[in-house]
């Protein structure tokens, strides 16, 4: 053990200084959305509420602490330093090395910097999973509300389906190693990717379909984009070699989508519902619109206020999914720094420390609250117009 | 009202059924079976040694016919040695009858554990007994917790202490239990030493306020906010209409239109809330009996899943599956029969 460590404030303000470069954006951001505010519509208006400035403070502050993670962060969240296991906050690394703000975990390893690191993991996927969510929910949930009948039932009965699964449950049997090697995520990869490539070229074609001039790069930016992405993605197959994504992480990546998108799809399947009544589609039916220009020009836009809402409190419970799966040890390394997995190891050893546990906990409350914040912000404005 | 319910029993069937074929398929797959026929043989055994032990027990069978006798409309076979002509079963924790028989969900067999080395029956039971106590204790404190934050936050909309219940109800919903349960066992147990930070003894010495507070508290917690957020937004609703205003210009005083004429029809909402929380108490159950180790139904389906007990992990999710589906069914009834203006149509 450590015998030099340094005292309960110079911790705080020692690890408060490490964050200078998230102060500073957030002095940037909130200095410039303040002065622009009447410009910026529903994202001004957060500035209006205590409830919503909060918001916006906690999310850009774990945002921007992933993004400058490894300038905040003074040591590797993998590299152990024997000398440090177990040591309580604020011990000094010997020989000069620096300074474990949160001490170290049962390897020796800083748990400040895992934390910092642990925002990255989450921060990348949990948007993104929303993202791939929204993009399955709503390609599904257009037609299921806007046509009803038969594709309604057969498509509202195989999101009852999933939705009927718990959660956990379906981890434990989609979150395995053994299921990667039967190559089944990489199926379900395979569909659920696809749909955001039809979403996107669904998109322009209904919009530009008599303006060639306007279509034809479109689609070719769409497909070979989306190809792009979807044979590094799917098939770890990307001729440039950017964009791959870990076995591992594609499963857990694909078990969240999986497990979310059906939630989308019947929230939009109610909106589509409610605003199908309205004159302005029958206007566009009128006009001769084909269904799913309808659907993508005129409901979808309609509806952005409930999905914003959703999307914001859907990346919140994503994040607790996350967490579930590295509180079970479920997909991600043993060593990851992401915080359910640090909330894991610390959790078994709470009698004879505590302070292992409490950084990540904390880290993923404040951040899913920032996002239920902000929800909770955006609803109350989008009601107010 | 008879016809509806039918009719919602006949598709908890269908997608029972189907649930139960794709957790059937994904529990059966080869890397699955493999590692059990290692677990039930040793390490060493060569590939055509366990090839040869999983078409002894059946593991081999077209994938439907499994799936029948594990219902039980197809007729389970006998483990015959084909050397000496005897039947032996295939665990030897399990009795199974020499003859084919019906052995599946439907005669009540769910099949053997090979991990808590029983019959899953044996294991399954008790366990969800243990769950229902804790459901118990959950539901008596969450329910009227909530439900009375709800009201109090939705009678005066805008009113401070709306404003502070609601901000306290979105920092429970953003508190999972494996996060509310290490913080309340850091304040509670290690820095306080009033609770228990382990829910262990309760199942051999019994339950006490001493080591069941702690993961009953974790788990009603993160439900709270949800719940209390519903009954607000319901009550906010009811407290806007015509007939709120017309009991109190009649001149009733401000608390007997909450409790006479407004409560009432604020509660429909939260009911069905409150069923089809369920699901996700579920995924609560398995991560506070997990952390506080008592031996309930999340428990045996981390082990069970842990450790490829095939029987067993089926067994849980058929359970697991039935208690989403009846709830859904309740909220659904419950919700027709409380509230007349919907009618079934």
């Amino acid at each position: 053990m450590p015998t030099e460590t340094i005292g309960a404030f110079q911790i705080i303000l020692g690890a408060i200084g490490r964050f200078w470069p998230v102060w500073l954006a957030l002095a940037i951001v909130f200095g410039a959305s303040i002065y622009y505010r009447k410009k910026l519509g529903l994202y001004g208006q957060l500035f209006g509420t205590g409830v919503g400035i909060a918001g916006v403070l906690i999310c850009g502050f774990w945002l921007f602490t992933a993004i400058f993670a490894s300038t905040i962060a003074p040591f590797d969240p993998l590299a152990q330093i024997p000398v440090m296991k177990d040591a309580l906050p604020g011990a000094v690394v010997p020989d000069g090395g620096g300074i474990y703000y949160f001490g170290g975990d049962k390897l020796a390893r800083d748990i400040f910097s895992r934390m910092v690191y642990g925002s990255q993991i989450v921060m990348i996927i949990a948007p993104a999973a929303t993202a791939f969510a929204l993009m399955v929910g709503a390609t599904l949930g257009l037609p299921a509300g806007y046509y009803g009948g038969r594709i309604d039932s057969v498509l509202s009965f195989l999101a009852n389906l999933v939705l009927a699964f718990p959660v956990i449950l379906l981890f434990y049997l989609l979150v395995t190693p053994g299921i990667v090697e039967t190559g089944l995520p990489r199926w379900m990869a395979g569909l659920f990717f696809l749909f955001p490539i039809i979403f996107f070229v669904a998109l322009f074609y209904t919009r530009f379909k008599n303006r060639p001039e306007r279509l034809y790069p479109l689609l070719a930016i769409t497909i070979i984009l989306g190809g792009w992405i979807y044979a590094g993605l799917v098939f770890d197959a990307d001729p440039l070699g950017i964009v791959r994504i870990d076995p591992n992480q594609l499963n857990i990546f694909v078990a969240v989508v999986f497990a979310s998108s059906p939630g989308v799809f019947r929230i939009v399947r109610g909106l589509v519902m409610d605003i199908k009544t309205r004159d302005y589609i029958a206007a566009a039916q009128t006009r001769g619109e084909t269904p799913w220009y309808i659907m993508l020009w005129e409901i979808l836009p309609n509806a952005r206020g409930p999905l914003i809402v959703d999307a914001c409190l859907r990346i919140g419970y994503t994040t607790i999914l996350l967490g579930t799966l590295g509180y079970f040890g479920l997909g991600l390394a043993p060593e990851s720094p992401d915080w359910g997995t640090a909330i894991k190891d610390a959790s078994r050893l709470l009698r004879s420390f505590i302070h292992p546990a409490l950084p990540p906990t904390i880290a993923l409350m404040s951040f899913v609250l920032g996002l239920n914040l902000l929800a909770d912000a955006l609803r109350e404005q989008s009601l107010k117009d | 009202m008879l016809a509806f319910i039918l009719r919602r029993l006949g598709t908890m069937l269908v997608t029972m059924l189907c649930l139960t074929m794709v957790v059937f398929f994904m529990v059966n797959l080869e890397p699955n079976l493999k590692k059990l026929a290692i677990s039930q043989l040793d390490m060493r055994s060569p590939p055509e040694q366990l090839e040869s032990w999983l078409v002894k027990n059946g593991y081999r069978q077209n994938f439907f016919v499994r799936y029948g006798q594990w219902i039980g409309v197809i007729r389970k076979q006998p483990n015959v040695d084909p050397e000496t002509g005897k039947a032996t079963p295939r665990f030897s924790f399990c009795n199974e009858p020499a003859e084919p028989y019906f052995g599946g969900i439907l005669q009540g067999d769910f099949g053997c554990s090979t991990k808590f080395k029983t019959t899953v029956s044996a294991k399954l039971w008790p366990a969800l007994g243990a769950t229902g106590i804790l459901m118990f204790w959950v539901m008596v404190t969450m329910v009227p917790i909530s439900l009375l934050v709800g009201i109090l936050a939705g009678m005066r909309e805008g009113s401070r202490t709306d404003r502070s219940l609601s901000v306290a109800s979105i920092a429970t919903t953003a508190t999972p239990e494996y996060v509310s349960g290490v913080i309340f066992t850091v304040i509670f147990a290690s820095w306080l030493g009033w609770l228990n930070g382990s829910a262990a003894s309760a199942t051999s010495q019994g339950i006490t306020f001493y080591n069941f507070t702690l993961p009953v508290m974790t788990m009603a917690v993160y439900g709270i906010g949800y719940i209390a957020r519903m009954t607000r937004a319901s009550m906010v609703e009811v407290m806007t209409q015509q007939y709120i205003r017309t009991a109190r210009l009649k001149g009733l005083s401000f608390s007997g239109v909450v409790i006479k004429h407004a409560l009432r029809n604020a509660l429909i909402a939260p009911f069905t809330v409150i069923m089809l929380q369920f699901p996700w108490l579920l995924t609560g159950v398995v991560i506070v009996e997990t952390m506080f180790r008592y031996q309930g139904f999340g428990f045996t389906l981390v082990e069970a899943a842990g450790n490829n007990d095939i029987d067993l992990l089926l067994g849980c999710s058929l359970v697991s599956v039935f208690v989403v589906l009846f709830t859904q069914l309740i909220s659904d009834v419950g919700y027709a029969y409380l509230n007349p203006r919907i009618r079934v149509q």
